[in-house]
């Protein structure tokens, strides 16, 4: 049974056009992550699944029940927000128990309730205490609690790691993604952060401009993105995207960067049937950094086209180090082995693994293959 | 419906009795105005009749230019010393609360009670002259507040005493929210305490300013119990404020269209401080956002 | 060099705030003192002076001694006049106020900007605009002369002050919080009572002293709404001082003033900052 749809949902405030017809279907126990750059609309959607704010089109189930006008009490759905709004005036306990309270359940079962989630979220010891005296990853905790506590249909997490230091979110992260995998929520969550996406999502929902760009788990959306603007969003550094030209020889199709210039790239491609139609025809060219390595390297066994590019910037990072080059004179980048260090100036060997690239339309900007 | 009485009893009732008084008890006095109203309001159009009397009338025209005069000796000096005070106040000297205190304290008391008291005080036969002439200076004269040409100055005096505590509190609070960064800058660049204040901090209060003399310009403009304990309006009408010839039209004379007139005309000058005030903070705002 | 000049400067800036400060007092304690002297030790001297010997039954006679018009009770009716009237207004218009702010700033609803920006023209609106009506108003529901008028009147105008106040302080509070509480079950009322109201003692402090000084010092609509015995207590002192014209008793005077300025001089001197916060808190709307 889908635990969420969504049917051609749309929210307009005055004459901004905020979302524009979103239909999702999200599978009980999944972990959903609508990520997209800020004012794409993912938290309006978010609230609206709330009940928080109204749909100016379109219908919400929950559970398969039509929730449009069922008050955010009723729709059996838990939130936590981005700035834990826990409620100051409160101990740990009683914004626990708050809920419960409204809702008139009885003390000895808020009691039960209330000591198995502080016991699964370790947090006993803060019970008696006031959110101002909690440290930032206590408030999270706690302001988790609350949600679980309900023990709902459905998690809603608005932002809820964009608040803490980043030693800190990595290991939220993490925590969140066990609590999932212990009692199989499912859960909606909301975030800016493309890495949170990709390690905690079961699936993930792109989105910009009010507009569902992509639905799908994490390998997906990342090995093939459903266009230009996934690609660009989704992966750090980016996916490198250039303009090309698509040809054909006998051996078959061939992309060409700057085309006619001395420094031309032409890379013969395998098993990307799905082009034909371009062959003559101007594409976009997408390649991710990984994918462009020191002339040593070796991918999966193959020999790697090689290719000589100047090195303009080189950037290390410790663990790997990212150079920026000229590609048929379109700027890129590469992610290359910290044992190699090419000098900016320098005309260096790149190994590219052409398996894994990515031809968008350039007018639609969608995928191509 | 049942279910939201409370609710509609707690918000609605009052904002809405809030909202529609404002607009119908000005609308409504608006109307008396042009009606030839005396001792009951009743029905009729005189047009600008009752604002052309009250206009022409002595009482009126004596109370404007005591506005006049009152007004702008009053919102410039009580200016000028709420903004010395803040400026000494700010240089960290000890028992900063106790003088703030002090200088605020008058605004927490009842015009009545400081007008009466001023009232002794400036009064020749019992105050300060009285004090001097027994200490056996007897050619001193402090005598304003019989005086017709300078009694409208006691009511300066005593206004500057009751508010300028306002002006400095504001004031002391805007030379606090400067920018400390601003100030080790000026700092470093080399500016002494002087040129610190004249081309580096003062700069900065200026929205403060305009907002004060705003203020204070309304409070001028609706003055009535400070002048009522203090003068009465006299000696004669020589320290008539628009808001006693409203007070006298209206309840001692019964004459309730040109009371109204009056009001109305009262309502106008502040209007005319008001509104380029709303228009200037809506620029700002509005500057601010683009910004 | 460069001490002494800093020295010297440090010594004028504490002269002069000091004579300011003198000049500031110097009216209170005139009238400290009068309260203490004789009516005859005055008309001998001036109403600047020390008390020969401390005359406390100049605070007897203000209380409940001497004659306002008839009534010789002293200011004792009018500080009770005064007392019931800013009371319950204080309170209701300080409550009805902050679920008002609550509702205009963290509930919202269709129109809320509007009635808030015409709730908060009452601030600015001279009161002379509003008087003939409220005349009228009163004469027609009778409650002409009486506290319960003045009660209704400065409840329904001081909304616009505890409207401004409450709203400006609640909108500092994050909606995610009201959210938080609606996806848990609470509704309106709750979320005042249990999330709200205990955020709010700072802002409902100012508001009150705001409310209390400012209805306890309020003359016109208390001498145009109410007569003799009904008065407030500032409009029986300007009867007083137009009573006692012919024969003044200074120092009884200076008492019942003393006496009728004492409330609000007492919460100014407990809550004095509060009572700042309020001032600048309508300046800066």
């Amino acid at each position: 049974m889908a635990a969420l749809s969504i049917r051609a949902l749309s929210k307009r405030y005055a004459n901004l056009e905020v979302l524009k017809g979103i239909d999702l279907d999200i599978e009980s126990g999944e972990f959903t992550v609508l990520v997209g750059p800020s004012g794409c609309g993912k938290s309006t959607l978010l609230n609206i699944v709330a009940g928080l704010d109204h749909a100016s089109a379109g219908t919400v189930e929950i559970g398969g029940r039509v929730v449009n006008d069922v008050p955010p009490k009723d729709r059996d759905i838990a939130m936590v927000f981005q700035s834990y709004a826990l409620y100051p005036s409160m101990t740990v306990r009683q914004n626990i128990t708050f809920g419960m309270e409204c809702r008139g359940v009885a003390k000895a079962e808020q009691e039960k309730a209330l000591a198995n989630v502080a016991r699964l979220l370790q947090i006993e010891p803060l019970l008696g205490r006031k959110p101002s005296q909690l440290s930032g990853g206590q408030r999270q905790r706690v302001a988790m609690g609350r949600a679980l506590v309900r023990d709902p249909l459905l998690f809603l997490f608005d932002e809820p790691l964009s608040n803490l230091d980043a030693k800190l979110r990595v290991e939220m992260r993490m925590e969140i993604k066990r609590l999932h995998q212990r009692i199989g929520a499912t859960i909606i969550y909301v975030t800016h952060d493309q890495i949170e996406a990709m390690t905690m999502a079961t699936r993930i929902a792109v989105m910009h401009r009010g507009v569902v760009q992509q639905f799908a788990d994490p390998d997906t959306v990342y090995r093939y993105p459903a266009n230009l603007f996934v690609a660009r969003f989704m992966g750090s550094p980016p996916m490198n995207t250039v303009p090309a030209r698509l040809e054909a020889d006998a051996g078959g199709p061939v992309v060409v960067i700057g085309a006619g210039r001395p420094d031309e790239v032409r890379l013969r491609l395998r098993g990307y049937d799905a082009a034909a139609p371009y062959v003559g025809r101007e594409v976009v060219f997408g390649i991710r950094p990984e994918c462009i390595a020191e002339g040593e390297r070796v991918f999966s066994g193959e020999a790697p086209i090689i290719v000589n590019a100047p090195v303009e910037m080189v950037e290390p990072t410790g663990a790997e180090t990212i150079v920026l080059l000229r590609l048929g004179g379109e700027p890129a980048q590469a992610r290359i082995s910290p044992d190699v260090r090419p000098a900016p100036g320098e005309v260096a060997p790149f190994a590219l693994d052409t398996r894994r690239i990515c031809l968008f339309d350039p007018e639609t900007e969608r995928l191509i293959a | 419906m049942i279910r939201r009485l409370p609710e509609i009893l707690t918000i609605w009732v009052p904002l809405l009795l809030s909202a529609a008084h404002l607009i119908a008890f000005t609308l409504w006095t608006i109307w008396i105005s042009f009606t030839p109203s005396t001792l009951v309001p009743v029905t009729g159009w005189v047009g600008l009749r009752n604002y052309s009397s009250v206009a022409a009338s002595r009482n009126w025209q004596i109370a404007f230019d005591n506005l006049l005069l009152f007004g702008s000796a009053f919102v410039l000096l009580s200016l000028a010393t709420g903004l010395i005070l803040a400026i000494l106040l700010d240089q960290r000297i000890r028992g900063e609360n106790v003088l703030r205190s002090i200088f605020l304290y008058p605004l927490a008391v009842s015009f009545v009670v400081t007008g009466t008291v001023w009232s002794w005080l400036l009064n020749p036969g019992l105050g300060i002259q009285k004090l001097v002439h027994d200490l056996g200076w007897t050619s001193f004269r402090f005598d304003w507040l019989i005086d017709r040409d300078m009694a409208i100055w006691t009511i300066v005096i005593a206004a500057i005493w009751q508010s300028s505590g306002f002006a400095m509190a504001l004031f002391l609070a805007g030379l606090r929210s400067v920018d400390a960064d601003l100030i080790k800058a000026a700092q470093i660049d080399g500016a002494g305490p002087v040129r610190m204040y004249r081309r580096v901090i003062l700069p900065t209060l200026w929205p403060i300013t305009i907002t004060v003399i705003v203020i204070q310009l309304q409070f001028a403009i609706s003055t009535f119990d400070l002048v009522r304990a203090l003068t009465n309006g006299g000696p004669g009408i020589a320290t008539q404020l628009p808001a006693l010839v409203v007070y006298d039209l209206m309840f001692q004379r019964s004459l309730l269209g040109r009371g109204a007139a009056a009001a109305v005309l009262m309502l106008l000058i502040l209007l005319a401080v008001l509104l380029p005030y709303a228009a200037w903070r809506y620029l700002q705002r509005r500057r601010a956002i683009h910004a | 060099m460069r001490d002494r000049s800093f020295a010297s400067s440090r010594i004028l800036i504490y002269l002069i705030v000091s004579l300011v400060a003198a000049a500031w007092l110097a009216p209170l304690a005139v009238v400290v003192l009068n309260s203490l002297r004789t009516n005859e030790e005055i008309a001998q001297g001036s109403m600047i002076g020390w008390p020969q010997h401390l005359a406390w039954s100049n605070y007897a006679a203000a209380w409940s001694g001497f004659c306002v018009a008839e009534t010789c009770a002293g200011i004792r009716p009018y500080m009770l006049n005064s007392a019931l009237v800013t009371i319950p207004a204080t309170i209701f218009s300080t409550l009805l106020g902050a679920v008002a702010g609550y509702a205009i700033s963290l509930w919202r609803f269709r129109g809320d900007s509007w009635i808030y920006g015409i709730v908060t023209l009452g601030i600015f609106l001279p009161q002379q605009m509003r008087l003939l009506p409220w005349t009228i108003v009163l004469r027609d529901t009778g409650l002409m002369n009486t506290l319960t008028g003045l009660v209704l009147i400065h409840t329904i105008q001081g909304l616009s002050f505890t409207v401004l106040f409450c709203r400006n302080y609640y909108v500092a509070i994050p909606q995610e919080l009201i959210r938080a509480a609606r996806i848990d079950g609470a509704g309106f009322f709750r979320i005042f009572w249990r999330i709200i109201l205990p955020l709010s003692p700072p802002i409902l402090v100012v508001t009150v002293i705001w409310q209390f000084t400012h209805i306890w010092n309020e003359f016109l609509y208390g001498v145009t709404f109410t007569t003799g015995q009904q008065q407030p207590v500032t409009a029986a002192l300007i009867a007083l001082s137009a009573a006692v014209a012919d024969i003044p008793q200074h120092g009884v005077q200076s008492a019942a003033v003393m006496i009728a300025a004492l409330p609000t001089l007492l919460i100014y001197l407990i809550g004095g900052k509060y009572f700042v916060r309020g001032l600048t808190a309508g300046a800066v709307k």
